[in-house]
C-alpha cells in the first residue's frame, strides 16, 4: 500500500516519490485467469474462466449465489485448486504451488471474508496484528500498524473490545483492517456488505474506493448487490487541500475510473467490460439481475 | 462414495493429518503458548473426571471380586486383581474413554465452528497452516497428557480399591498394598504408559479431522462433535485389542 498525503506530510523522508518510477512492471496483470475449470462431483463450478485484473484495478464480479464467485478468489489464494487452467498472480503461475508455497503468495493478499471470519478468541487489537504476530515484529511497530489501520476503517476506539461486542458492520471493518496490514497489493472482498444497513454497506464500499483510488490496491470485490456497483464504478476518492479524503461523483466529467465489471452464471462468464457497456446490454438474464425484476 | 471407500478415505485423511501434525513438531513454526493452553485444557482440566472415575472403578472392582475370591478364600489377592485390571486395561481405556467424551468433543465443536464462520480460510489466508497452528498442538497434548492422566487414574483406582476393601470388608490396608505391589510388575506400567500415548494420537486425529472437515453450518458442527465423540471412542476399544495382543507380545506381558 502507498503511503497517503497526510503521510508524506507528516514525514518529508517519503517524498523521494516524486522520483521516476519504473513503471514496466504495471503492465503485468495482478490476477491472471486463463481457462480456469472446476468441479465438484458433477457439477461444473467454474467452466473454461478466463479473465485479467490489471495494476491498481477494482474488478467487480457479479452473480447470482452459488454461481462460482467466491470460488474465484478462493481460487486465486490457492485454498481450492483448479482442475485445468492456469492461475497467475503479479505474473506467476501458482496453480501448482504446494500449501507452503502459497503461504508466500499470501504474504501479498489481503483478504475481506463474508462475515468477517474474525478469531472469535482474539481481541480486535489482536486479529488484526494477527499477521504480525506471526512474523514475530516487535510489538512497537506491531501496535503502531495496527492503530494506523484501524483508522483506516475508522474503528480506533474497538481496539480492546472482543469480536462478539461488535456489530456486524464492524466486524466486517475490522476484518478489511486485518486484511490491510503488510500493505497487500491484492485485496479480495467476498460479499462485504451482504447483511448490512445501507449507510454501512456504503462505508465498506467507500473503503474499497480509498484503496482504489488512493493507495493502489488491486482488487476484486465480488458482490450481488447493484448499489455497490454504482459505488464503486461512479465515484472516486480524492485528497481535498486540507488532507481529508474526500469522494466525489464522476457525473458528467469525464474520468477513468479504474473500475471493471465481471457477470458469472453457472460457472461461466457471461459479460466483462464497464458499468455503461453492462447497463446498455440486452441480455434478459442481466437486465434481470440489474433491475432485480 | 460407498461405505468401505469412505472409511478408507477418512482413514486416509486422518492420518495423513495426524502425521503432518507430528512432523510438524519438529520444525519451526512451533506455537509453545498454544500447546501450552491445550496441555491445561487437556491436562489439569481433565484431571478431576479421570480422579473420579479412577477412584470408584477401584473401587467398585474391589466390591464385585471380593465376594468371589473370598469364596476361594483368595481375599488377599484383592489388591492384586485391582492393580492388574487397572493398570493393564481399565486405567488407560477409561481415561482415554473420559477424554475423548470431554476433550475430542471439544475439539471437534471448536474446528468445525472455526470452519463455518470462515476462521480456518482466514488462517490460510493469513498465511498460517492450521495444522501446524491448531492441530499439532492439540495431539502433542493428548500424547503428552493422556498417558500422566492415567497414571492420575490407576493412582487413584487403586486408592479407591483399598478404601473398600478396609472399609467395607475390614481388611487390612498392608495386606492390601503387599498384593498390589506384588501384583503389577514393570512391564505392566509401562504397558499401560505405552498405550495412552497412541489412544492420544487417535483421539487428537480423529476429532482435529471431524472438526476440519465439517460441512453445512451448525448442524455440521453439532454432527462433527459427535461423529468425532462416537468414532475416537469406538477406535480407542478396538485398538486396545490389538495394543494388548502387541503390547503382549514385545513386553511378555499376560503369558499364561
Amino acid at each position: 500500500m502507498q503511503a497517503s498525503p497526510q503521510d508524506f506530510a507528516e514525514n518529508p523522508d517519503q517524498q523521494d516519490f516524486l522520483q521516476p518510477i519504473d513503471r514496466t512492471d504495471r503492465m503485468i496483470p495482478a490476477i491472471e485467469f486463463r481457462d480456469v475449470e472446476l468441479s465438484f462431483d458433477d457439477k461444473k463450478i467454474l467452466d473454461g474462466v478466463s479473465f485479467e485484473v490489471r495494476k491498481g484495478e477494482t474488478k467487480i464480479i457479479l452473480g447470482r449465489s452459488g454461481g462460482g464467485k467466491s470460488t474465484i478468489i478462493r481460487m486465486i489464494l490457492g485454498l481450492l485448486k483448479p482442475d485445468a487452467g492456469q492461475i497467475l498472480v503479479d505474473g506467476e503461475d501458482i496453480t501448482a504451488y504446494t500449501e507452503k508455497e502459497m503461504m508466500g503468495v499470501r504474504q501479498h493478499i489481503g483478504m475481506v471474508f463474508q462475515e468477517g471470519a474474525l478469531f472469535d478468541s482474539l481481541s480486535v487489537y489482536e486479529n488484526v496484528a494477527y499477521r504480525l504476530h506471526e512474523q514475530h515484529i516487535d510489538e512497537e511497530t506491531v501496535e503502531k500498524e495496527v492503530r494506523r489501520m484501524l483508522r483506516f476503517v475508522d474503528l480506533e476506539d474497538a481496539i480492546d473490545k472482543m469480536p462478539i461486542e461488535l456489530s456486524g458492520g464492524m466486524r466486517r471493518r475490522v476484518g478489511i483492517a486485518r486484511a490491510l496490514v503488510g500493505d497487500p497489493t491484492i485485496v479480495m472482498f467476498d460479499e462485504p456488505t451482504a447483511g448490512l444497513d445501507p449507510p454501512t454497506a456504503r462505508t465498506i464500499c467507500e473503503l474499497a474506493i480509498k484503496l482504489r483510488d488512493l493507495e493502489d490496491v488491486s482488487s476484486i470485490f465480488v458482490t450481488h448487490e447493484m448499489n455497490n456497483l454504482d459505488y464503486l464504478s461512479s465515484e472516486y476518492a480524492t485528497v481535498d487541500d486540507d488532507g481529508n479524503v474526500i469522494f466525489e461523483e464522476e457525473g458528467e466529467k469525464i474520468c477513468m475510473i479504474n473500475t471493471r465489471v465481471m457477470m458469472l452464471r453457472d460457472g461461466k462468464i457471461i459479460f466483462s467490460g464497464s458499468d455503461e457497456e453492462l447497463r446498455r446490454t440486452e441480455d434478459p438474464y442481466i437486465l434481470r439481475f440489474i433491475r432485480g425484476k | 462414495m460407498n461405505p468401505l471407500k469412505k472409511f478408507l478415505f477418512e482413514l486416509q485423511e486422518i492420518s495423513i493429518l495426524s502425521f503432518g501434525a507430528l512432523m510438524a513438531l519438529f520444525t519451526k513454526p512451533r506455537y509453545i503458548p498454544e500447546t501450552i493452553k491445550q496441555m491445561d485444557l487437556v491436562g489439569v482440566g481433565s484431571l478431576p473426571i479421570v480422579i473420579l472415575t479412577g477412584f470408584f472403578t477401584g473401587g467398585v472392582l474391589v466390591l464385585q471380586t471380593f465376594p468371589t475370591l473370598s469364596y476361594y478364600s483368595a481375599q488377599g489377592q484383592a489388591g492384586e486383581a485391582v492393580a492388574t485390571a487397572l493398570v493393564r486395561e481399565l486405567g488407560p481405556v477409561l481415561c482415554a474413554l473420559m477424554v475423548s467424551g470431554r476433550i475430542g468433543s471439544a475439539i471437534s465443536a471448536e474446528l468445525g465452528s472455526m470452519v463455518v464462520s470462515q476462521q480456518i480460510d482466514a488462517m490460510r489466508a493469513l498465511g498460517t497452516d492450521p495444522v501446524r497452528k491448531l492441530v499439532a498442538p492439540r495431539i502433542f497434548a493428548l500424547i503428552l497428557l493422556l498417558p500422566l492422566l492415567t497414571v492420575a487414574a490407576d493412582v487413584f483406582g487403586i486408592i479407591g480399591g483399598g478404601v473398600i476393601a478396609s472399609n467395607i470388608y475390614n481388611q487390612d490396608t498392608n495386606v492390601f498394598i503387599t498384593s498390589v505391589r506384588n501384583g503389577i510388575e514393570t512391564q505392566d506400567i509401562l504397558g499401560g504408559i505405552i498405550k495412552p500415548v497412541f489412544f492420544g494420537l487417535i483421539i487428537g486425529g480423529v476429532s482435529c479431522y471431524r472438526g476440519l472437515s465439517t460441512r453445512g453450518g451448525t448442524v455440521g458442527v453439532g454432527l462433527s462433535t459427535t461423529s468425532a465423540v462416537v468414532q475416537g471412542s469406538i477406535a480407542v476399544i478396538i485398538f486396545d485389542f490389538f495394543l494388548s495382543k502387541a503390547l503382549q507380545t514385545i513386553l511378555d506381558l499376560g503369558r499364561l
